[in-house]
């Protein structure tokens, strides 16, 4: 198929080969013959043309000239709704543009439309939005699939080439999952290197933005332009940004990779251990060094992570309360009614069982049994990581415990459903970047992803590990 | 002590501990660039933060952490160089982000202490807890219409300085005087206006009464008041409240009051299951705040001269007594004016106690009956100066000084001119005073006589026909030296 990297769209935009209208148009086709896969909350033809007219007309010298991209919907964006994947912010429309779609826009880039994702980003199968599931392209016909989550519908637009690159936030795992799940690459830099501005914020702590490509080459291109310092976002880094795309090197001699014992489950599927196994042995061939490493603390992540994520949630999802903006119960008659009845109609089950959740770790007698054994617990898993990069340069795990399910399963077990994010949330707990690239396949030719994750702030290493991998894939 | 208040069957003593909300003076919020303008039109002043629309994020303003060390300092309170703003949430309507951001476990000043100063010269340390900083909520207005309430968000983040006192407060009184000794240091400092018809100062009340000598009882808090009137009246109502219950038997339920001002009572705010848990987290929005030493230094020479410092200077300088020193001080504006005064002569030095009755007994009335602030005094520190100046240099009498004084504020003028152009001048001219006495001596003749023969109550009698001729200008002390030396 043609058109579906940056690199080549962006070499034959400059040189005239194809113009931002034709090239759009091609995108734009695509995503109305994959209605089905609903991957987008939002997409109107006419808010792409403008855009585009606006590209055409300016003379400045952009970087991502007229490449398409799919915006997740947890993105407040100023010309267009923002949802959040959820009825309490049903038609909301902000007057703002959230500072990393901002600096996307700046570089002239187009949005397609907002990415269907899992409400207030809570979930991993994008199954708990409001505006219904995302269907992941990958299924075999006659079968429905899961995209993964929460940002399914950006994994899922990448992966079906309905755009060339999409953003996605990750506060668990919801970048590095669904790319796994659709077999696309997924980063979460390092939490800081994006800013959070304007982000609808799930977990605070944990939250950061990131991006889909289908290489590591278009990875870095983007990654480059959504990172950098922002002042409105106080927990935001001042440093400089790399050219990421311009560093890439493939070359890993000499380095080290650690493989954490802690990683190896009982109950894995065994094509999973295969093509982890498999990265290892490609990556001893390129020169790299393997080096057995243990996370001691990896189990207490899931639990603490569930912890701090939905304590922080209930805080941050306190302001939809229908007094300001968004969806509004009419049937109060009283201020404490007309909350209960919003929030109640307003969000779906797994918001609300966050919410409970988080109210309830926080609450007083429960507060350091809970919540601050959990940030001792985060704290722990973090000097772990410390403590390994003392022994190796990056490290190597699967992304998920497996491919991706069918619509529908373990639905009815929370619990379960938690346990896709086991491999990516301790690598959120403690800051670090981690991508997903796609490496093998399952037993059903299912994409399978693998994690690489790295030192605080040190994205082009696992950049560079992921192009290797990517070169060399089995 | 005196404090005790009698009850029924023994005497008791009331315990005060308040928590003080100064709103800090800074044109911008704590965490947005919004105005913190009063007054402005609902809605009027209120970012997207402000707002909590999503996605938004808080950033610290700088000034409001200067304000916060500033007045630590001025506190003589510990500076904290690690702080936390953590999360208070409760749900309300003019709560818009459903969380306050406050400082919970980390505040940014730790203890601290000022004194209070009585009218028999004594006085009292009172011990500061801490000082931290939060986000002020909005209003919700429940007049505007019927059926429907409706929000102003103008307040809405405006910075908070909340200063919390150990119970070293006994009585009203005490409690009155602690809330006048933080607001005059307040505005020394330039950290809060001080304003408390515009809700810059609002007090908190924590209040419990015991026998002397025996446990703390259980505490009742009484939210949001903000007069020193009504915090006065609600002690002494809540203290009287308190000791009929424990006096018939009953036993004080701790909780939260309001204070009803024209019925003059205290009343619970709040049934128990309505009891907040307010799920208090660090702010994961934000970093905690590390100050370095550089920073501090920086204030500490920004810190201007305190009313207990400039009280000290009164009384060693101008040997004026602790009581005279603290009524000056304790309002900058009529220490400024007093300063300013002194600063006319080198001469009114010697007398500033002069200088203080002047000020605190003719220009307090004369501003109190025509309700002008002392700043914006018509009678000038220097022409005040003048008027002593002339006092005390004979050129006129004490009395002839207040009717000048009374002309000075109805007319602007100086009191030279005032004393010129009335011709007000005293007269100390022996000839021209002896020329009064030979002329009511020689009318008076026969009280001469009386006098004479040993009626020497008279002298007041002739005292008063020569001043009555001078017109009150002649210098008493000439005048009562001829008088007696004639008479003899």
């Amino acid at each position: 198929m043609e058109f579906n990297t940056i690199t080549e769209s962006l070499e034959k935009i400059n040189s005239n080969k194809i113009s931002i209208v034709e090239l759009n148009d091609i995108f734009i086709n695509r995503i109305k013959k994959n209605k089905n896969l609903n991957a987008f909350i939002y997409f109107d033809e006419e808010n792409i043309s403008q855009q585009i007219k606006k590209i055409q007309s300016s003379k400045k010298n952009f970087k991502l000239k007229g490449i398409p991209l799919a915006i997740k919907d947890l993105f407040c964006t100023k010309n267009m709704p923002t949802t959040a994947g959820s009825k309490i912010l049903q038609n909301f429309q902000p007057s703002y543009e959230s500072h990393v779609s901002q600096k996307l826009l700046d570089q002239g880039s187009i949005f397609l439309g907002k990415a269907n994702c899992d409400e207030f980003a809570m979930g991993s199968a994008t199954n708990t939005s409001y505006y219904g599931n995302t269907i992941n392209p990958i299924s075999p016909r006659g079968s429905q699939l899961v995209p993964g989550g929460s940002s399914g519908g950006s994994a899922a637009a990448v992966a079906a080439n309905l755009c060339l690159g999409a953003t996605g936030t990750d506060t668990g795992g919801s970048i590095r999952q669904p790319a796994s799940f659709c077999g696309v690459v997924g980063i979460k830099p390092t939490y800081g290197l994006c800013s959070r501005w304007g982000i609808i914020a799930f977990a605070s702590s944990l939250d950061q933005a990131g991006v889909f490509a289908n290489n590591i080459a278009d990875t870095a291109i983007l990654l480059r332009e959504i990172a950098g310092h922002d002042n409105k976002d106080s927990t935001s880094a001042n440093r400089e940004i790399p050219n990421y795309f311009e560093n890439l090197n493939q070359d890993m001699s000499g380095k080290v990779v650690g493989v954490p014992k802690e990683y190896i489950l009982p109950d894995i599927p065994e094509d999973i251990s295969k093509i982890w196994e498999q990265a290892i042995k490609s990556l001893e061939r390129g020169g790299v060094k393997v080096k057995n490493i243990s996370l001691p603390h990896t189990k207490y992540a899931l639990p603490a992570y569930y912890i701090i994520a939905p304590a922080e949630a209930s805080s941050n999802l306190a302001r939809y309360d229908g007094v300001r903006y968004g969806f509004r119960s009419e049937e109060g008659t009283s201020l404490d009614e007309m909350y209960e009845l919003t929030r109640s109609e307003g969000f779906g089950k797994e918001v609300k069982r966050r919410v409970l959740i988080g109210t309830y770790v926080l609450s007083a007698g429960y507060y350091e049994a809970y919540y601050m054994k959990a940030q001792k617990v985060r704290r722990l898993i973090s000097n772990d990581f410390n403590e390994a990069f003392n022994e190796c340069d990056f490290i190597l795990t699967p992304t998920a415990p497996s491919p991706a399910f069918p619509i529908g399963e373990k639905e009815d077990d929370p619990i379960k459903m938690y346990l896709n994010d086991i491999f990516t949330v301790p690598a959120s707990l403690a800051g670090i970047p981690g991508i997903s690239i796609p490496f093998g396949k399952s037993q059903n030719g299912l994409p399978l992803g693998i994690q690489l994750l790295s030192k605080h702030f040190d994205e082009q290493l696992v950049l560079n590990a992921g192009l290797y991998l990517e070169k060399n894939n089995v | 002590m005196s404090s005790l208040i009698q009850g029924k069957f023994s005497k008791w003593e009331t315990v005060i501990g308040l928590e003080i909300h100064a709103q800090i003076k800074s044109n911008s919020k704590l965490f947005s660039s919004s105005s913190t303008k009063f007054g402005s039109s609902p809605n009027s002043q209120v970012s997207l933060f402000d707002a909590a629309m999503p996605g938004m994020l808080p950033v610290i303003n700088e000034f409001c952490i200067k304000q916060a060390v500033k007045t630590g300092l001025g506190l003589k309170a510990k500076i904290n160089r690690y702080s936390v703003f953590d999360r208070k949430n409760y749900f309300y309507a003019d709560l818009p982000q459903g969380y306050q951001i406050s400082q919970y476990k980390h505040p940014i000043i730790g203890e601290g202490a000022v004194t209070i100063d009585f009218k028999d010269g004594s006085s009292k340390d009172i011990r500061i807890v801490r000082l931290h900083l939060e986000q002020d909520a909005g209003k919700s207005l429940h007049d505007q219409n019927p059926s429907k309430t409706y929000v102003d968000l103008n307040r809405s983040g405006v910075a908070l300085m909340e200063i919390v006192s150990e119970p070293d407060l006994n009585s009203s009184h005490e409690a009155s005087l602690y809330i006048t000794k933080i607001r005059s240091i307040l505005m020394y400092l330039d950290t809060c206006d001080g304003n408390m018809q515009e809700g810059s100062l609002r007090t908190d009340v924590n209040i419990s009464v015991r026998k002397p000598g025996e446990e703390l009882g259980t505490r009742c808090e009484i939210k949001n008041l903000n007069s020193i009137k009504f915090i006065k009246q609600a002690i002494e109502y809540e203290a009287m409240r308190q000791i009929k219950i424990i006096e018939e038997g009953g036993i004080i339920e701790q909780n939260t009051l309001l204070f009803n001002p024209q019925l003059g009572k205290t009343k619970p705010m709040r049934s128990k299951e309505e009891a907040h848990d307010y799920r208090y987290f660090p702010d994961p929005d934000l970093l905690p705040l590390k100050l370095e030493d550089d920073f501090i230094e920086i204030i500490k020479k920004d810190i201007p001269e305190l009313p207990d410092e400039r009280k000290k200077r009164y009384i060693n300088e101008y040997k004026l007594s602790n009581y005279d020193s603290s009524v000056l001080t304790i309002e900058k504006s009529i220490s400024d004016y007093f300063d300013k005064v002194l600063g006319c002569h080198q001469d009114l030095k010697k007398s500033a106690k002069l200088v203080v009755n002047w000020i605190t007994s003719e220009l307090f009335a004369i501003l109190k009956k025509n309700e002008v602030e002392i700043h914006n005094s018509p009678i000038t520190p220097y022409n005040l100066g003048q008027l002593v100046k002339l006092i005390i240099s004979n050129k006129i009498s004490g009395k002839i000084a207040k009717d000048v004084f009374e002309d000075m504020y109805k007319n602007s003028l100086s009191p030279e001119e005032i004393v010129n152009s009335r011709g007000l001048a005293q007269v100390t001219n022996v000839k021209e005073i002896e020329l009064i006495i030979d002329q009511i001596l020689k009318l008076n003749y026969d009280k001469v006589n009386d006098y004479k023969a040993g009626k020497t109550k008279l002298l007041g009698f002739f005292v008063g026909q020569a001043m009555q001729i001078s017109k009150g200008k002649a210098n008493p002390k000439i005048l009562n030296d001829i008088l007696i030396k004639k008479l003899s």
